[in-house]
This record gives structure tokens, C-alpha cells and sequence, in this order.
């Protein structure tokens, strides 16, 4: 499968990462250049060496994703820091490309429920902690 | 009417008083906790403080009875969501987006944010009609419809310069609406003599200005 990351922050670089080891084409896309540091970290050579992919450039422009393959994208993950950047290159990678699979990840509880009713998949971090916390403490109550 | 504005820069600032002087209700939404504060000092109650994404700060601000709402964040992704929103979710009939960076514009069009204001571009199309060597200038795109009407200036090498209307091969999908000649304006008949320095305005689908500057502003 080939796999297109925009946002390599925390969860975009990790994601990355297992994916490449998998054995998956990966391709990543981030506005800043020194966010490649964290695709290399812990491998054994860079990350390009690797097999990976790495382009610097705005999620929004439609450029900057062609220059990333997402024309040839089997799976779509937005994950960069901003929830509306997300939902809206979702859509387009939906959309424009008709990328079969697109996941975007989305802070804002609210919003994360609202667009996945409209069609686009969201993981919400905010909701897996409020449960987590909510079972958390029916456990020691 | 009640307009909801999203975000307090110069461009909603402006709307916001324009509007409430000319009698509309209207609430303003800025994010940033210090602009909000010095637009309040004017605007009291008229503005309120938060994200214009969230909906819960849309909802405080009664978006559910706002006929138009108006998206001028600096942000594109914000205006597009802000917008999707209002009429996805708040079933709002109108409402109006501003475009901060034009190469966007194809976005807000995919996810059916419209219609949309460009200052770039409305700059960009003075630019064009206060020089005529662009050949041909914009007057009107009515992109859902499918329609532009331009002017062109005919130079001396055109083709099309001191032809009859009739003779001119006009693209199929165009045509000559109107001819401006030492400043008045007429409609052009069929015998009409287009003559090098008038300007031209036509109507067309899009796609056929090449066609256009190649009849009327050829060596412009």
C-alpha cells in the first residue's frame, strides 16, 4: 500500500515509521524542513535510506500533494497540528483524488464527531483521553 | 437581517460598524484575546470572544438564526470550515468567504464554499484594466454559470480591426455585446466597423480568451 502523511509531528513521524516497517510505501509531507529530524530518529540509517519519502511543502496546496504522490495514494492521514487544515485536505484528498482511505486527525471533540457524520473518517485524541480518564477513575472508585 | 461575522481584523472590524450603521444586528467573533478587547471598547456587546471554528462558540454567538454569515479570518482553512459549516450543519442560506490566498480559491469551490472575495485578485484585475497591455481584461466571471464578460482593446494588427461585425469569425460560445468609442458606449450591428482603439466587451464561456486576443489584441 502506499501511504501519504501530512503533518510530521509526533503522531505523523511514528505512524510513518511502523508503516515503512511494515513494509509499506510511505510518502510524508510537512511545511517544515527540520521536521525530517524526527523520521530519522532511531533508525539505523536515514530515513530516505530507508526506503521513505519526504517532501517539504503546505498540505493545502494542491502542488505540494501532487509533489507527494497523492495522486498514486492508497491511504490519506492528515495529522497536522491544525484540526481545520486537517478536515479541509481530508475532504480534498477525498474529494479531488479519491483517495479510498482518509483519516484525519481532529483535537476538537465537537468537530471530529460532526465531519465523521458527514463522511470523513477522524480520529479524535480528546475523546480517547476523556475515556480513558473517565475508566481510569471508575476502576479505583 | 442578523449577520454573524467571523474574525475581527481590519476587514470585519469595518463590516461589523458598516453594517450596524446601516441598522443590520450583527455579531462579531475574534480569537485573539487583545483585539477582542479593543474592538469591544466600540463594538460592546456586538462582538464576542473566541474560535469561529468551534461550534459551540458559533452557537453562542446565535448562528442558528443568522441569515449570512461572513468568514474574513486570515486563515483559508478556517473561512472554508467556518463556511461548510454554517450551511451543512446550521442550514444558513448565505454566506460569503474571503480568500486569502488565491491559489485556495479551487478549494473552497471543491468543498462548495461560495461565493468567495479575493482582494488579491480584485487588486490583480485593477492592475489589469489600469494597464491595457495585459490585452484583455476581466469584467465579470459568473463562474457557476459559466459566463465572463471581458474587454479588449483592438489593436492595429488585429484581425478583426476594420472588419464589419458580420465578418468576424467570433468563437463559437462569444459574442460582441458592446463597442466603447471615444468614451460612449453602443451595441454593435451586424454592419458596425470594428476600427483599431475601440474597446470591445464581450461575452463568452470560459476557456475562449485565447481565441478573443487573437482576433481583437493581437501585439498587445
Amino acid at each position: 500500500m502506499f501511504v501519504l502523511i501530512v503533518g510530521a509531528g509526533r503522531v505523523g513521524s511514528a505512524v510513518a515509521q511502523s508503516m515503512l516497517a511494515q513494509g509499506h510505501e510511505v510518502s510524508v509531507l510537512d511545511h517544515d524542513p527540520l521536521s525530517h529530524e524526527r523520521l530519522d530518529a532511531g533508525l539505523a540509517s536515514s530515513w530516505e535510506e530507508t526506503g521513505g519519502r519526504f517532501t517539504v511543502g503546505q498540505g493545502i496546496e494542491v502542488e505540494a500533494l501532487r509533489e507527494a504522490g497523492i495522486d498514486d495514494a492508497d491511504v490519506f492521514i492528515a495529522s497536522t497540528s491544525g484540526d481545520n487544515t486537517n478536515l479541509v485536505i481530508a475532504q480534498v484528498a477525498q474529494k479531488r483524488f479519491n483517495v479510498s482511505t482518509v483519516i484525519a486527525r481532529v483535537m476538537d471533540p465537537a468537530r471530529a464527531t460532526w465531519y465523521a457524520e458527514q463522511g470523513v473518517r477522524t480520529i479524535c485524541p480528546t475523546l480517547q483521553a476523556i475515556s480513558m480518564f473517565e475508566s481510569a477513575i471508575v476502576e479505583v472508585s | 437581517m442578523y449577520v454573524v461575522i467571523a474574525g475581527g481584523g481590519k476587514v470585519g472590524w469595518n463590516l461589523a460598524r458598516e453594517l450596524i450603521d446601516k441598522g443590520h444586528e450583527v455579531t462579531l467573533i475574534e480569537q485573539t484575546r487583545r483585539r477582542y478587547l479593543t474592538i469591544e471598547e466600540e463594538l460592546e456587546h456586538a462582538v464576542q470572544y473566541g474560535d469561529a471554528t468551534e461550534m459551540w462558540v458559533l452557537e453562542r454567538a446565535g448562528i442558528q438564526r443568522a441569515e449570512l454569515v461572513v468568514a474574513v479570518t486570515g486563515d483559508d482553512e478556517d473561512n472554508i470550515l467556518i463556511c461548510q459549516m454554517a450551511r451543512e450543519k446550521y442550514d444558513i442560506p448565505r454566506t460569503i468567504a474571503r480568500v486569502n490566498n488565491p491559489r485556495n480559491r479551487e478549494l473552497f469551490e471543491l468543498l462548495g464554499v461560495a461565493p468567495v472575495v479575493s482582494a488579491t485578485d480584485l487588486i490583480l484585475r485593477l492592475i489589469e484594466h489600469e494597464v491595457p497591455s495585459f490585452g484583455l481584461v476581466h469584467l465579470l466571471d459568473l463562474h457557476a454559470e459559466r459566463l465572463e464578460i471581458v474587454e479588449v482593446e483592438v489593436t492595429p494588427q488585429a484581425p478583426a480591426a476594420g472588419k464589419r461585425v458580420s465578418e468576424i469569425s467570433m468563437p463559437e460560445g462569444s459574442l460582441i455585446i458592446s463597442v466603447l468609442r471615444k468614451g460612449a458606449g453602443f451595441v454593435p450591428k451586424a454592419d458596425t466597423v470594428i476600427e483599431a482603439g475601440d474597446e470591445v466587451l464581450v461575452v463568452l464561456d470560459p476557456g475562449l480568451e485565447d481565441g478573443i486576443t487573437d482576433l481583437f489584441a493581437v501585439g498587445a
